[in-house]
């Protein structure tokens, strides 16, 4: 069992600040690509990286690893960043985000980054995936653990209640799906395009031990992982409350910062504020 | 003549499969009774997972256990896996390039009394499109066994389509199964005919009969559609000068497109299409459907009276 300290905290929190900042750098650099989501799930991904999977960089394809399923694909910035920062490849790659040639792809692609484990992007598959996997992991007696991370509009997609169905069904209490509850979708508030609220709710209903958290706060992330570890028989939802474009100010809350990259002035302000 | 079901076989193969290899697991989507999965199902319990009514989901699942080291076999009725699935099928398989073999049971109008809603008539050509992804239909019960076997062992994702009704047995223990490889069942030099699936043996049949009008006829089964095995077609074209298709498919992106793609390219000479009239299919007995939409052997035998005129 991971313990929770201060020391963890303060390495996730470092940590989450160098991916921050790494996804402000690369999508300037990029021109194009996903910043707000990007940036609301850097906490989340953070704790996964360098407090709760057991992973090695070095051995990429280890069949004991723990496994993440970026499901809301759209983000991969976040998730490149932390594959840098892990180690996975040069840091330097991430200047080449979305140009042709790239194994950094606009969104994840397992077959050219290491360390990328599912080929998202269309929205709803990646929790069907973290379900396949789950379940191998299951057949197999294996005990390393799926996570995947989902979006709160990506969750309006059919798909995603098809998947929850079956991981309760199957017991897959080795799966843990976060929802990245920024409350905002390209065309707005997700209340107005398409509420699916309440989502806790809706994740008890289909069976899942469900959590609320702030999904900024490391030591809450940490306690709900946890809880999660020692939950036996059922798959485990934590709904993260974040900020959309969390970290900096004039992006924050708002939805045009859904598919929209900072300009170089943005990005040097938006650097400022993040170092503080 | 002994008759099997290609499903039926495929049921079979997929037990056999089992007991060879431990990385096999096989999906349904609630049809395991009429898909023939339920034979693995009860052999291997363990290995088996029933995605209930969610078609995308059983595909996305099967992707999730492939990137985990399976060899994931999902099944449904050809409408949808390829139709309801598609764009998991897409995305989540072939993007990725992933260990899982979509095989379908039902395809085509042969489903019968269920009517058109249920009779797939262009999976062939939405699977043909996807980069990545190989499409297989093979012709009878023992080149389906051959088939699933060749298929597991091939990485990466494909199709298998397969059928519902009887159909006869037109090969021996003995046949040769090799993906992207044409079979000439008969080697006549008049013309020929390259079929798929069920209507295979229905083009044997025409053979016969065109053989007592004195028409010698080349049939080939072309039970691979992708990667489809030119160097096969354009020695036919070169050898006998005309081709006609007949497969239970759309006559738009299937085997008969395909074939064309290559004569046009590489090899001109007349070719005529048998299918489906880029029309939806109706309830009837799969016999009477046959009949009614015109693949029938009577049908194949009129049509190469005609085609050859066009030499």
């Amino acid at each position: 069992m991971r313990e929770i300290t201060e020391s963890s905290i303060q390495e996730v929190t470092g940590k989450a600040l160098i991916i921050r900042q790494d996804i402000i750098k690369m999508l300037g650099k990029a021109g194009s690509g996903h910043t707000g989501g990007s940036l609301s799930a850097a906490d989340i991904v953070s704790c996964l990286y360098f407090w709760e999977m057991n992973i090695d960089p070095q051995k990429p394809r280890q069949e004991d690893r723990d496994r993440f399923v970026l499901s809301k694909g759209h983000a991969a910035p976040v998730l490149y960043a932390a594959l840098a920062a892990k180690g996975y490849f040069p840091g330097e790659e991430l200047e080449r985000l979305r140009k042709l040639g790239s194994p950094l792809q606009g969104h994840p692609d397992m077959r050219k980054v290491p360390g990328v484990e599912a080929s998202t992007g269309s929205l709803g598959q990646g929790i069907s995936w973290a379900v396949g996997m789950a379940l191998a992991g299951k057949m197999d007696s294996r005990d390393y653990r799926v996570y995947a991370l989902l979006g709160d509009g990506e969750i309006e997609e059919g798909l995603v209640w098809e998947a929850l169905m079956a991981a309760h069904h199957y017991r897959l209490d080795n799966l843990v799906a976060f929802l990245d509850h920024n409350g905002l979708q390209i065309d707005g508030p997700i209340c107005e395009v398409m509420s699916p609220e309440p989502v806790a709710d809706k994740f008890r209903a289909f069976g899942w031990q469900t959590l609320v958290i702030d999904g900024h706060d490391p030591r809450q992330i940490m306690e709900a992982l946890a809880a999660a570890r020692s939950t036996k028989g059922r798959p485990t939802a934590i709904i993260a409350d974040t900020v959309k474009g969390k970290g900096c100010s004039f992006m924050e809350n708002r939805a045009e910062w859904h598919g929209t990259t900072p300009n170089e002035e943005q990005v040097a302000q938006a650097l400022a504020e993040l170092i503080g | 003549m002994e008759k099997q079901a290609t499903r039926d076989a495929y049921g079979k193969a997929l037990v056999e499969l089992g007991q060879k290899y431990d990385d096999v697991v096989v999906l349904d989507a609630d049809l395991s009774k009429s898909t023939k999965t339920a034979d693995f199902a009860k052999a291997f319990p363990q290995r088996f997972i029933n995605a209930g009514i969610a078609e995308q989901n059983m595909i996305g699942m099967a992707a999730g256990l492939a990137a985990a080291g399976k060899v994931a076999f999902a099944s449904s009725f050809a409408i949808f896996a390829t139709g309801r699935a598609f764009e998991i099928v897409r995305n989540s398989l072939a993007y990725a390039n992933l260990n899982v073999k979509v095989c379908a049971t039902h395809a085509g109008l042969t489903v019968g009394e269920d009517g058109g809603s249920h009779q797939s008539v262009e999976d062939i050509a939405i699977m043909r499109s996807i980069p990545n992804l190989c499409v297989v239909v093979p012709a009878d019960g023992i080149s389906t066994r051959k088939a699933v076997e060749a298929v597991y062992k091939r990485p990466g994702p494909v199709y298998l389509r397969l059928g519902r009704p009887s159909v006869p047995v037109i090969y021996d223990e003995g046949m040769d199964f090799t993906i992207g490889k044409g079979i000439e069942l008969r080697s006549g030099k008049d013309i020929t005919i390259i079929a798929c699936g069920i209507m295979t043996a229905k083009c044997l049949e025409a053979a016969d009969v065109l053989k007592s009008d004195g028409i010698e006829v080349s049939v080939v089964d072309m039970h691979t559609i992708k990667p489809i095995d030119k160097e096969l077609i354009v020695r036919k074209a070169r050898e006998t000068g005309a081709i006609l298709t007949v497969e239970e498919h759309s006559v738009l992106g299937g085997l008969g497109s395909a074939v064309c793609e290559v004569v046009c390219e590489e090899y001109p000479v007349p070719v005529e299409r048998m299918g489906i009239m880029d029309i939806f299919g109706q309830s009837g007995s799969p016999d009477e459907l046959i009949q009614y939409y015109g693949l029938t052997v009577d049908k194949i035998v009129e049509k190469i009276h005609i085609l050859i005129k066009k030499k």
